[in-house]
C-alpha cells in the first residue's frame, strides 16, 4: 500500500507482486531465447545475444533456476486465488463467448478468470518439469545414465514448447484485454475494468467496509 | 580451418550444403580391428598419445590389464579386456580396441546444436571441430557407443579423429602404424571388408563358426569395423552394443521435434495476430465505468463520498 492510489482507480497488483512478475518475465525471455538457440540450428544465432555458444550453454541453466525460484515465490502469493472452481468450467465451456469479447454472457469472474487459472496451472506443471529435467542434462555438474539424459532432453523440450506457447498466449491476452498491461506495470485498473472483467472481485473489494484494504 | 578441406558431406546444426566439391572417388576409408589377432600390447594407445600429444592422468590399478580404466578427453582409444568362459569351460581373453566407430549415420552429429562443431568428411571420418564446440554434451547424449568425453579443463568434447590429419595427407592412422600383429589394418572400406571376409573364412575353418564382421547397419555401417570370433555375441567384448542405432528419443528430439515445435510457436503467435485482426481488443467503455461508479457510490459510506 505504499503506492498513492488515485481516487478513481483500484489497486490490482501490489509493488511486490509487480516486481516479482517482471523478474519472472525477464528471466523467462532470457531462458527461452538461450534455450531456443540450443534447440534449433535456425535459431543458433540467438546465442550471440548471450556472448556466443559456450556462454549460452553456461548461462541457460542458471537463468532457468532463477526463473523457477522467482516464479514459485510469485506462485505462492497468488496460489489461493488460482484454484479452479465449478464456475470456471462454465466459463471454459463458453470459450467462444470469451474469444469473441461477449463477456456479458459469461459467469461473474473473481480475481482471476478460468483462462488465467489454466495459465497458472500450466506454468506450475511445466516449470516443475523443466526444473526436474534440466539438471539431468546439465553436463557441467551431472553425469547420469545416458537413457535418462535422452528422456530428460525430450521432456525438457516438450515442457519448453508448451510453456513458450502458453506465454505467447499470455502476452497476447495482456494486449487483447486493454488495461491489463498497465495493471501489471503500474498496479491499478479503472473501476469499469474491474466491473467488466472481474465483477465478483470488484464487488468483493468495493463492497467491503474499506474498499482499498485489500491490495495484493 | 574446418571448411577448407572442401570434402565435408555433413556438418552439425547446418541445413544447407557444406563445401564438398572434393569427393572421395577412391572410396571411403575404414579401420579394421581384428580382435582375434590382438595381443593387448597397447602399442596403439601409445601411438595415439604420441601422435596427438595427449597425456592422460596416471590412474589406478583396478585389477585388470585395462589401463586407463575408461576413455577420456585425453585417451581416445583404449584396449578393453574381458574374461569370457566359453561353453567348453575354457577361458577366453577378449581384447577390444575401443574408440570412435565413425558411424555413417553419426548420432553425435545429429544431436550437436552448434554449427560446424562436428563434421563428416566424404571419406567417412566423423571429426569434432573443437573451436566450434560449446560444451553442452549433446554429442554424448546422441552417441550410441558412449564415446565422446567432455574435457574438465576446457569443456570441449573430444574423441578419436581417425587421424584425419594423417589420412588427409595419405598416411594411415597412428594406431595402425604401431600395431605389431596386423590386428589393425586401414584402407578403403571395400578393401577392409574383403580382408575381413578372408579372415572370417580362416577363423571358421579353425572352429570359430560364429566369427563375423561387425559393421552395424543400424547406424548406416561404421568406418571402424571389428572382426569378432563371437559375432553372434558382441556384448562379450566389454559390452559392445549388439544393434546400435541412434536412440528414437534422440531422433525425435533432434529430428521432427525441431521444425514441428517452431511451427507450433509461429502458429500460436499468428493466431493471436489474426484474433486481433478479426475480433479486436476487449475494451472497457463509458457504460462500464458508469455502472462501476454507480455500484461503488451505492456502497460507499457517506464520509468516503466527499
Amino acid at each position: 500500500m505504499s503506492d498513492p492510489v488515485p481516487r478513481d482507480t483500484l489497486l490490482r497488483y501490489s509493488p511486490g507482486v509487480r516486481t516479482n512478475h517482471w523478474l519472472v518475465a525477464i528471466a523467462f525471455v532470457l531462458a527461452a531465447l538461450s534455450g531456443l538457440a540450443l534447440f534449433h540450428p535456425a535459431l543458433f544465432w540467438l546465442s550471440g545475444l548471450f556472448g556466443g555458444g559456450p556462454w549460452t550453454r553456461i548461462l541457460h541453466p542458471f537463468v532457468g533456476l532463477f526463473m523457477v525460484l522467482v516464479f514459485f515465490t510469485l506462485a505462492a502469493s497468488v496460489w489461493d486465488d488460482n484454484r479452479l472452481q465449478s464456475a470456471d468450467w462454465q466459463w471454459l465451456r463458453q470459450w467462444r463467448d470469451v474469444v469473441n469479447n461477449r463477456e456479458e454472457r459469461l459467469p461473474e469472474v473473481g480475481r482471476y478468470n478460468a483462462g488465467q487459472k489454466l495459465l497458472f496451472l500450466v506454468l506450475v506443471v511445466c516449470l516443475l518439469g523443466l526444473l526436474v529435467t534440466g539438471p539431468l542434462m546439465w553436463r557441467a555438474y551431472f553425469t547420469l545414465p545416458v537413457r535418462l539424459v535422452r528422456l530428460a532432453s525430450v521432456l525438457h523440450a516438450i515442457c519448453a514448447l508448451v510453456i513458450i506457447c502458453t506465454i505467447i498466449v499470455h502476452i497476447y491476452a495482456g494486449f487483447w484485454v486493454r488495461g491489463s498491461v498497465h495493471a501489471m506495470l503500474r498496479g491499478t485498473v479503472s473501476p469499469g475494468w474491474a466491473w467488466k472483467h472481474h465483477r465478483a472481485w470488484f464487488r468483493q473489494i468495493t463492497h467491503a467496509a474499506n474498499p482499498r484494504a485489500r491490495s495484493d | 580451418m574446418p571448411l577448407q578441406s572442401l570434402d565435408i558431406i555433413r556438418r552439425s546444426a547446418t541445413t544447407t550444403p557444406s563445401p564438398e566439391v572434393r569427393g572421395s572417388y577412391s572410396g571411403t576409408v575404414a579401420k579394421l580391428i581384428d580382435t582375434t589377432k590382438c595381443i593387448g600390447c597397447k602399442a596403439c594407445q601409445v601411438a595415439c598419445m604420441e601422435w596427438n600429444d595427449l597425456r592422460d592422468d596416471v590412474g589406478i590399478n583396478f585389477g585388470s590389464y585395462q589401463n586407463p580404466a575408461d576413455l577420456s578427453d585425453r585417451s581416445w582409444t583404449l584396449m578393453r579386456f574381458s574374461e569370457y568362459e566359453n561353453p567348453k569351460g575354457d577361458l577366453e581373453w577378449l581384447i577390444r580396441k575401443d574408440g570412435c566407430m565413425h558411424c555413417a549415420d553419426p548420432g553425435c552429429l545429429k544431436a550437436c546444436p552448434s554449427p560446424g562443431a562436428i563434421v563428416q568428411y566424404s571419406n567417412g571420418i566423423v571429426d569434432f571441430q573443437e573451436e566450434n564446440c560449446i560444451g553442452c554434451g549433446y554429442c554424448v547424449t546422441g552417441c550410441p557407443f558412449n564415446i565422446p568425453r567432455i574435457s574438465k579443463r576446457d569443456k570441449k568434447a573430444y574423441k578419436c579423429t581417425l587421424c584425419s590429419d594423417r589420412v588427409a595427407v595419405g598416411m594411415e592412422p597412428a594406431c595402425i602404424k604401431a600395431c605389431p600383429t596386423g590386428a589393425l589394418v586401414f584402407g578403403t572400406k571395400e578393401d577392409m571388408k574383403e580382408h575381413a571376409a578372408e579372415r572370417i573364412e580362416d577363423l571358421k575353418s579353425r572352429g570359430f563358426d560364429k566369427a563375423g564382421l561387425y559393421d552395424p547397419p543400424g547406424v548406416g555401417g561404421t568406418h571402424v569395423m571389428y572382426v569378432l570370433h563371437h559375432a553372434d555375441q558382441p556384448g562379450l567384448y566389454a559390452g559392445l552394443v549388439a544393434e546400435p542405432r541412434i536412440s528414437p528419443l534422440v531422433r525425435l528430439w533432434k529430428g521432427r521435434a525441431k521444425p514441428v515445435s517452431l511451427a507450433i510457436m509461429a502458429l500460436t503467435a499468428l493466431a493471436g495476430f489474426f484474433h486481433f485482426v478479426r475480433v479486436g481488443r476487449n475494451e472497457v467503455d463509458e457504460r462500464d465505468e458508469a455502472a462501476a461508479r454507480a455500484s461503488m457510490d451505492a456502497n460507499r459510506k457517506p464520509e468516503a463520498r466527499a
